[in-house]
């Protein structure tokens, strides 16, 4: 499937050929090929089970895949570590809020800033006094609206609030790319709103990868969307295009119709 | 300034205090005893502190701690046996060589997580316990005697008493101060959080593995430290108390006394001690009065208690005494 | 010299087969209700201690045995229920503090019962024989039932994980515990009887190895350490792992201390090797656990993630 956009020059900041993943008899990831051009938000949609989460643990690093390769940036960093693609400007977030609760907003962030400021094998000075990483991460609360509840543990934060701590976790290593793994799971319509108007000011300065099951935020943010059944990509375009292609409507949003109305 | 004057740091300001002037109340009350047993409480609070900064912040439950200890003290025996008595060649060995054991025992055992984690540095405690027992040449199981105290020609004799509890001490006091430090530093929040959340901190792009590594070798390092001071203070050393029992003891204090706070492992050195020794005598003179002889068999189980006590201590005061001290106070 | 090398490999299918059944109770409680049990040993101990006392109550050891079996049996059970329920849950480090505390507990209360001391206990007659496996080698009775017993014992297991609807929800709670519950299936009386199961695999073990070793406060420990190896190198949540690696580490442990002092002598001094060798092969299967780890961390039969 040809996915490069007509007359694109630019080179993709993330490509992604051939990805497969079996666990046991069910095929998680099957020959997935995809690009991202920088700049690009792009959408992945798809019925529950369909791999969604595979395909963001292989892009992350925490799922070996069984064949394939992912490129970043030119790079092939299909066995790189975790941490080295966050190294690289690969970041994400977790569909399951995945923070540090017995520190505040602020020390989490800063934590994040850390990561990107040199090594950590200081021993003596405070690092909450470092100005150096406070800053920043003060900036990135800031970015995602949460500036007021820097101080405020994550333990005592709403769950609104620690999605967009997320946000701003991942942002606070200076990405160059998110993968962002349903940042809107189990939002109400009030904090949904802030969190679309927090991802359209990113899309001005980073390339996104965005999974979602929230319709109408996919298809106000995202520039294409590739759509996943079963671990197959299926379908990848533009908006409009795969709001009229009719087997995505059969095989996901046929589903959604039906549970908007059932 | 009320914040000074909270019931945390009044206990910890009178501990203190008890703990400066322990020879002095010793030599005044003419009880040895006192100061002896106060001498193994601070040099088993500073084994306890190294395991504090693994265990307490690193949540690395390391059964095998207390093989440290063991290293420590061999090191000063083994070289006191061979004729090599001066202190500023002993020590260093014992740092050196707990460094090296705990660099390669960690790297191992630091691959895996968990309950993994926990059998391993059990099993590894059980090598080097057996290896100790093998070492003909220095009493195999009997254990070492170590006939001289180490020399610090000009500078300090450690068989006064007063001066060695006072240099324990002065250890002790240190080695809070410096964990104090390194936990508040940018390692150590690394540390605290690859406890709080590995996988977390390796998607903001640490690698978690080489932190815990060298906050491993620290701890052991610190311990061996211990463990030459115990084997001066015990004049003794034997595989006994490399034992995962005595890591389980070290374990207890820190939990007890506190994880993850300067002060805790100190409190539940003191705690546990000190209730050993006065528990019985208390019971004792309690239960007298109703039942008459049977009395003195029933201190003697004292110890029944302390299994659900630690129990209960770990359902339903996570912070231990500490905890329970700074209740309110937020830390 | 060949039949000595074919007993001590009995010997090591003996003792290999005892520590599967320890392993076993272990990896059982971990994968089903992800509980570390540090107390494990100490129920073997219970049961040594019950076998000895109703041996000397009864003078049976049939008798003994199958009472030390039901009172192990409702003592983990009501360990469980008791100090148990409140951890699950929680993360492993409270497991195990807790389970250390029971430890020092029962040792305590063996101690205040019966004393400091230690028990023995006597083979009846009858079993105190040795029947002739070989031609020229005579083997005991007594080891032969133990092999018999925990035989039995590893198939009745194979049998109720695999193929039984108790089996099934034993390895379906490993993964889902809310699932189980939400198909309305008492999870917290599966979780006794799965526990209550693992104690008296302890208790058949302890119980067993009572009139052979001495029955001892302290005795669950050494050997639970080797029960961890053994799982370490089989791979956790893995019975047929631990089934393998339980035979090894048990051959590699008797014909090691077997052999290995013989071994020695021909290279160190007589006085050397006899204080040198126990230590050595104390210390054999633990090095054999971390060439192990250095290979295959995940051990030779790792289950797929949990």
């Amino acid at each position: 499937m040809d996915c490069w956009r007509e007359g694109d020059v630019t080179e993709a900041l993330l490509e992604i050929e051939g990805l497969t993943k079996r666990f046991g008899g069910v095929v998680a990831s099957d020959t997935i090929t995809l690009a991202v051009p920088t700049g690009e938000l792009h959408a992945i949609i798809g019925p529950n089970g369909a791999g969604k989460t595979t395909l963001i643990g292989e892009l992350a690093g925490e799922i070996a895949p069984d064949a394939g390769r992912i490129r970043f940036d030119g790079g092939d960093i299909t066995a790189l570590p975790t941490w080295r693609r966050t190294a690289l400007g690969l970041a994400r977030s977790f569909q399951i809020t995945s923070l540090f609760p017995d520190f505040t907003a602020l020390d989490n962030v800063a934590l994040a800033v850390q990561a990107r400021s040199g090594h950590s094998f200081r021993f003596w000075r405070d690092a909450r006094q470092e100005t150096g990483l406070r800053a920043p991460a003060q900036a990135a609360l800031a970015r995602v609206g949460l500036a007021e509840r820097a101080h405020v543990l994550v333990s005592k934060l709403s769950h609104g609030e620690h999605r967009q701590l997320e946000i701003a976790m991942a942002l606070a290593t200076s990405p160059r790319m998110l993968l962002l793994d349903e940042p809107m799971a189990g939002m109400g319509p009030e904090e949904s709103a802030r969190m679309v108007g927090t991802l359209r000011a990113l899309k001005q300065s980073l390339t996104i990868l965005l999974i979602e099951h929230d319709m109408e935020t996919v298809f106000a943010l995202a520039d294409r969307i590739s759509v996943l059944v079963y671990g197959r990509l299926i379908a990848s375009g533009a908006p409009a295009e795969i709001r009229a292609n009719a087997e995505v409507r059969r095989a996901y949003l046929g589903e959604e119709e039906e549970a908007r109305h059932g | 300034m009320t914040a000074w004057l909270s019931v945390r740091n009044v206990v910890v300001a009178a501990l203190l205090t008890f703990l400066v002037l322990v020879p002095v109340l010793s030599s005044f009350t003419g009880n040895l005893f006192l100061m002896t047993l106060f001498t193994r409480i601070v040099i088993l609070a500073i084994a306890a502190s190294s395991l504090n900064l693994i265990l307490g912040y690193g949540g690395m439950v390391s059964f095998g701690h207390a093989v440290y200890l063991g290293l420590g003290g061999y090191a000063v025996g083994i070289l006191a046996y061979e004729g090599i008595g001066s202190a500023f060649v002993q020590w260093p060995v014992a740092l050196l060589v707990c460094a090296l054991v705990a660099l390669i025992v960690g790297a191992l055992c630091l691959r895996t997580r968990g309950v993994y984690f926990i059998m391993i540095t059990l099993a590894f405690a059980q090598l080097v316990y057996y290896f100790g027992v093998g070492l003909d040449r220095y009493g195999a199981d009997d254990g070492l005697t170590i006939y001289r105290k180490s020399q610090f020609p000009g500078l300090l004799d450690l068989s006064n008493r007063a001066q060695f509890y006072y240099l324990c001490l002065l250890l002790l006091m240190a080695t809070i101060h410096v964990t104090w430090r390194l936990v508040n530093s940018r390692f150590g929040l690394v540390i605290q959080g690859a406890r709080s959340n590995d996988r977390r901190m390796q998607a903001i792009g640490f690698p978690t593995y080489r932190y815990r590594l060298v906050a491993f070798v620290i701890a052991g390092t610190i311990c061996g430290l211990a463990g030459a001071l115990l084997a001066n203070h015990t004049a003794f050393v034997s595989p006994a108390t490399m034992h995962w029992t005595r890591s389980g003891d070290l374990i207890v204090m820190v939990v007890l006394g506190g994880m993850g706070s300067s002060f805790g492992p100190l409190i539940g050195a003191v705690t546990l001690l000190v209730l050993e020794e006065a528990l019985p005598v208390l019971i004792r003179i309690i239960t007298f009065p109703f039942i008459g002889q049977m009395a003195f068999r029933v201190a003697e189980y004292w110890q029944i208690v302390l299994g659900p006590l630690f129990l209960l201590v770990v359902l339903f005061a996570r912070g231990g005494i500490h905890g329970l001290l700074a209740r309110g106070r937020r830390d | 010299m060949l039949l000595l090398f074919l007993e001590q490999c009995l010997n090591g299918l003996q003792f290999g087969l005892l520590l599967f059944l320890l392993a076993a109770g272990l990896t059982l409680v971990f994968g089903i209700m992800d509980l570390v049990n540090l107390a494990h040993g100490s129920l073997y101990m219970v049961g040594a201690y019950f076998a000895a006392t109703f041996a000397a109550w009864t003078g049976s050891f049939v008798a003994a045995a199958v009472l030390a079996l039901a009172a192990t049996l409702v003592v983990g059970m009501a360990v469980e229920v008791i100090a148990l329920r409140p951890l699950y849950g929680r993360d492993h480090l409270d497991h195990v503090l807790g389970t250390f505390g029971l430890i020092l507990f029962f040792n305590e209360l063996v101690r205040i019962i019966w004393g400091p001391a230690g028990l023995s206990l006597t083979l009846p007659a009858w079993l105190n024989t040795a029947v002739p496996v070989l031609p020229g080698l005579f083997y005991p009775t007594y080891r032969i039932a133990i092999i018999a017993v925990a035989l039995a014992v590893a198939l009745f297991l194979y049998i109720l994980v695999m193929r039984t609807r108790l089996g099934m929800l034993i390895r379906a709670g490993a993964s889902n515990r809310e699932m189980i519950g939400a198909l309305g299936i008492n999870i917290k009386l599966l979780s006794t009887l799965v526990f209550g199961l693992g104690a008296a695999l302890a208790g058949l073990a302890g119980l067993m190895q009572a009139p052979i070793q001495t029955v001892q406060i302290g005795m669950g420990e050494n050997i639970l350490i080797l029960a961890f190896v053994v799982i370490i190198i089989g791979g956790i949540g893995s019975i047929r792992g631990a089934f393998i690696a339980a035979i090894l580490v048990g051959l590699i442990d008797t014909i090691g201390r077997a052999f290995l002092p013989d071994l020695l002598r021909l290279v160190l001094s007589s006085r050397g090797a006899s204080t040198v060798a126990p230590a050595l092969s104390s210390m054999l299967i633990y090095l054999i656990m971390t060439v192990v780890l250095v290979a295959r961390p995940q051990g030779l039969f790792p289950v797929a993630n949990k």
